[in-house]
């Protein structure tokens, strides 16, 4: 399998993904440089947390008119599994693979802290080895993961099962006080119309080992991993 | 042109002196554009002319030191071909002046002096002092400085994995801001500043040059013509997107053979940069500032040669290897131009618009600048200070009030509103994250984990600068103890006061006395550094603060330490002993109000053995935790194990042997050597019998239980059961202090 990264300038994420992918989980990577023009080949492309062009006049807001995005867009429309974390969550909102906008937190600082979200739809290319409701420890990072959409297409990604996932408590209940950022309905992730695109803004790949205390966004990699249907996780670490 | 003045000069910041060697060094007059480059080289930020000749007492090698004090940073060997770069750098004034950019481009300079060695930076950590919070003007600066910090580490994606911050009235007008970074980089792809080879060429990369900061390193106010608006020193503002790219752009440089010499311009910027790499290599430099990327036209020589703007890089290539470095630095959006040559006159030629328009030997400026042997002697104060009679103090009657006051005191309590702040997980290297002793990340590719803490207790440096600059060596060293992690070098920031001042250096003196005895006695080398003076305001000096950032090694991450309790039974043990050391204590300054008398005893043979003690049975696997004894003493110390741990908080029962001492010192004294661990049960013997091997006191003094932290003193006879409180209650005076503080009205 062969997982793309997308590397922005300004994107600092991109080595932590890439880590997950071969060293954790044994694939292929290739990091994709933001002026390439194509990104045929790749069976996934991730496109990482950080600062894209600093994330000045909006985060995300520059990336899109990166090259790369028209690849991607179009890998996307093929029917290509594309994950955006963090920065990559607000890229994809920015290019208008996803809908909706990302406000400032509601405290107006970044936050980096541990959050707990409920897996609300466990039939994805992202989720497939969750149950569904389960509750998985993932940490936020970041200043603007506020998400907003009018109520319109809120009805819609309710309706349609395209919130993936949803910050919660420990335990598993959706209440305000489990949101970290102040998100419209709790709204940790989402999905587009057609399955194929997520972006969520806690970040999977900081916690997919032993050793940093939680494996548990390792279950969103080898969700892609298992729907790509190629090579099986035993063996390697 | 215009002439050289007497006010001029003293503008500049130089004496009559200092000028008249500038004239004999050159054999002339300098003009504006050379006096300008003088001084700031010159200026005791640059030159360490008042600090010299003690920071030259210092241990700095060891059979670890790859690179001790002088260039950009130090590094010492980690193995598998790996050596870590650290170095740690203050900038108060202009946070002060500017939090947010303050202390943003604070971060900044250190993370270049990090990458500039061929290191990818990967763990930043903050030493912060601040009036206390009841002052609004405080929390201001509180926030903006955090802010600031959070604004450019996070962009950077260099996670901030710890630090520490100490409040106390003395910093309202002269907070410290220092910043503490380490990098990974392959042994032997260690880059220098150095302009080697004749002929070469010289290459300026990054952003443009503008007109702030000019003369952030000598001047404090307005300037010397009628045009002195534009020449006003600003505080710089930084990018951290840009740097970002910098980062990326040097570590592709340096990854092909292109490079012969690279340094950031921080301070005294393309001055600084040219004539030290010049004067490394025993040449010169000629620079064509007409080629020289700038943000607005009209900028002079002096402007362009002063100029502190933040992102700037020199290099120096090798013979026809210009264009592959020109490619790479645009590939990045970078500004670049091959802005000089390397010349063999050791020369600093200034070209502008082919003209010379400065014209100095290089070692003149980076080596040959003055050196003062100060005067200094105690303060006539220090006696007052020092002598505290402990009969006019009580004893304490209300432990319980007293624990609680102690957790809730902005220096003490948790400090999780600003770490939530700063980005502490990006890179997935850290497994220990802020709220332990000491943070740790892990080495990608090995078993190893690096150990950092950054410690200084400046109160006990005010009552005895050399006995307070022993116990932050100590207390430094006990934090990576207790992380499992053996020291193996010390970087260091001194902020003091004014140093033409006998009893400020006179601080200076003890306490790089009391670092170097330290540093000997535990063969921990000092491998770079620091010096902040003229840290006062309106003539009241800050406590001296030879803050210290001190790395360990840990060959085996899985055996790691942490210092919160486990597992609910476990035994809890205190190894080392207590003494009635009241002097200095965060319980005589919060419950008493008194900052008097003299710092705990530390004797150095006694805190080693514990230390080995201590690494022996993390080593062997004995132990569940380790928490240092530090402010607050072993109340403190117990009450933090039980609620600091991330996922869950435990209680404990105690019980301390009160002998004669008071009650208080038993409680809340800061004893040193000593470290509260708990083990299984199970352990106790092996436990007790490899302290006996140490020579280091141990007593089983209680157990891990569920939600109360219940705590007696015992005399032969009786014991008396003195703070009793649910662990919930603790917690929540801990937990959210900071945050109420910062947020009330």
């Amino acid at each position: 399998m062969n997982i793309g990264v997308v590397v922005f300038p300004g994107s600092n994420c991109d080595h932590d993904c890439r880590y997950v992918f071969r060293e954790v989980l044994g694939q292929d990577v290739t990091m994709v440089w933001h002026k390439e023009t194509s990104v045929a080949g790749l069976d996934a492309v991730i496109l990482p947390g950080g600062f894209s062009y600093g994330d000045y006049l909006r985060t995300g807001a520059i990336a899109r008119f990166s090259p790369v995005m028209q690849a991607v867009k179009q890998f996307a429309a093929g029917g290509g599994v594309v994950l955006g974390i963090c920065n990559g969550f607000q890229i994809l909102l920015e290019a208008g693979l996803l809908p909706g906008a990302m406000l400032r937190n509601k405290s107006l600082h970044f936050i980096c802290r541990e959050t707990y979200v409920k897996v609300e739809n466990a039939a994805t290319p992202f989720t497939n080895v969750c149950r569904s409701g389960q509750v998985l420890k993932i940490p936020v990072a970041h200043a603007e993961g506020n998400y907003y959409t009018d109520p319109v297409t809120l009805a819609g990604l309710q309706a349609n099962a395209q919130i993936i996932f949803r910050y919660c408590t420990a335990d598993g209940k959706v209440t305000p006080e489990a949101c970290p950022n102040g998100s419209l309905d709790n709204i940790a992730g989402i999905r587009n119309a057609e399955g194929n695109v997520l972006g969520m803004m806690p970040h999977p790949e900081r916690c997919a080992e032993a050793m940093l205390g939680n494996e548990d966004g390792r279950m969103i990699f080898q969700s892609m991993i298992a729907s790509l249907g190629q090579k099986t996780l035993t063996g390697v670490r | 042109m215009p002439l050289i003045t007497q006010d001029l000069i003293a503008q500049h910041n130089l004496t009559g002196d200092e000028y008249q060697k500038i004239i004999d060094i050159l054999g002339r007059e300098p003009n504006l554009t050379e006096l300008g480059m003088f001084s700031v080289m010159w200026s005791e930020h640059c030159s360490y002319k008042s600090s010299r000749v003690h920071l030259k007492k210092l241990p700095t090698t060891g059979p670890r030191v790859v690179q001790g004090p002088g260039e950009n940073a130090g590094a010492v060997d980690i193995g598998d071909g790996l050596c870590v770069v650290f170095k740690m750098e203050s900038h108060n004034h202009p946070s002060f002046i500017e939090p947010y950019q303050g202390a943003a481009t604070g971060v900044g300079g250190i993370l270049r002096d990090i990458f500039t060695m061929g290191a990818r930076p990967i763990a930043l950590l903050d030493s912060l002092r601040f009036g206390e919070l009841h002052n609004p003007k405080n929390r201001h600066l509180m926030k903006g400085i955090v802010s600031g910090i959070a604004g450019y580490g996070n962009c950077m994606g260099v996670p901030t994995v710890g630090g520490e911050i100490v409040f106390n009235d003395i910093y309202s007008l002269n907070p410290l801001v220092n910043v503490f970074c380490l990098g990974l980089a392959h042994q032997d792809k260690i880059f220098r500043g150095t302009a080697a080879g004749v002929g070469n060429p010289v290459i300026y990369f990054g952003s443009k040059t503008g007109r702030d900061g000019i003369h952030g390193a000598t001047m404090a106010s307005d300037s010397f013509d009628d045009q002195s608006e534009q020449k006003r020193p600003t505080v710089q503002v930084g990018d951290p997107f840009t740097e970002k790219l910098l980062l990326e752009a040097c570590l592709e440089l340096m990854e092909h053979d292109l490079l012969v010499g690279i340094q950031d311009m921080g301070a005294a910027g393309l001055t600084s940069s040219s004539c030290e790499m010049a004067s490394r290599a025993g040449n010169g430099i000629e620079l064509d500032l007409t080629v020289v990327p700038r943000r607005e036209p009209g900028m002079t020589p002096y402007e362009l040669m002063l100029s502190e703007s933040q992102e700037r890089m020199l290099m120096v290539a090798k013979a026809g290897k210009e264009d592959d470095c020109i490619k790479i630095c645009r590939k990045w959006d970078l500004d670049v131009a091959v802005v000089g040559k390397v010349t063999a006159d050791g020369i600093l030629r200034i070209k502008d618009q082919g003209n010379v328009v400065a014209e100095i030997p290089a070692k003149a400026l980076a080596d040959d600048g003055p050196r003062y042997e100060r005067p200094y002697q105690p303060p006539a104060y220090q006696d007052m200070l020092t002598n505290l009679n402990y009969d006019a103090v009580p004893d304490v009657k209300d432990a319980d009030a007293a624990l609680l006051a102690l957790l809730e005191s902005p220096t003490i309590a948790s400090k999780r509103w600003v770490y939530e702040q700063y980005d502490h997980m990006v890179r997935t290297n850290t497994t220990v994250r802020p709220g332990s002793d000491a943070a740790v990340v892990r080495i990608k590719g090995t078993k190893k984990a690096v150990a950092m803490t950054v410690d200084c207790n400046s109160r006990y440096c005010l009552l005895n600068p050399y006995e307070g600059a022993r116990l932050a060596v100590a207390e430094a060293a006990r934090n990576l103890v207790c992380s499992g992690a053996v020291p193996i070098g010390l970087t260091d920031c001194l902020n003091f006061g004014n140093p033409e001042r006998p009893d400020i250096m006179w601080q200076f003196a003890m306490a790089i006395e009391g670092m170097k005895d330290a540093c000997e006695h535990f063969h921990i080398p000092i491998v770079s550094g620091n010096v902040s003076f003229y840290n006062e305001t309106n003539g009241l000096s800050i406590y001296p603060t030879p803050m210290l950032g001190m790395v360990g090694l840990i060959d085996d991450v899985d055996r790691t330490m942490t210092q919160w309790f486990k597992q609910e039974g476990d035994d809890i043990l205190l190894l080392g002993s207590c003494r009635e050391d009241l002097g200095g204590s965060e319980y005589l300054k919060v419950v008493h109000a008194r900052e008097q008398g003299s710092p705990p005893y530390l004797s150095l043979d006694t805190e080693k053995a514990l230390h080995d003690c201590v690494l022996s049975l993390i080593h062997d696997g004995l132990l569940q935790s380790a928490h240092d004894c530090s402010e607050g003493g072993v109340a403190v110390a117990l009450a933090e194990s039980c609620i600091s741990g991330p996922e869950r908080t435990l209680g404990a029962v105690v019980g301390l042997t009160r002998g004669r001492l008071r009650k208080d010192a038993v409680l809340f004294g800061e004893s040193q050597s000593r470290v509260i661990v708990s083990a299984k049960p199970g352990n106790r013997e092996a436990i007790r019998a490899q302290a006996m091997r140490f020579g280091v006191p141990v007593d089983v003094i209680g157990t891990v239980s569920s939600d109360r932290l219940a705590l007696s003193l015992r005399d032969k006879e009786t014991a008396e059961l003195v703070i009793d409180q649910p662990v919930a209650v603790l917690l929540d005076r801990w937990a959210f202090s900071v945050e109420r503080a910062l947020n009330q009205a």
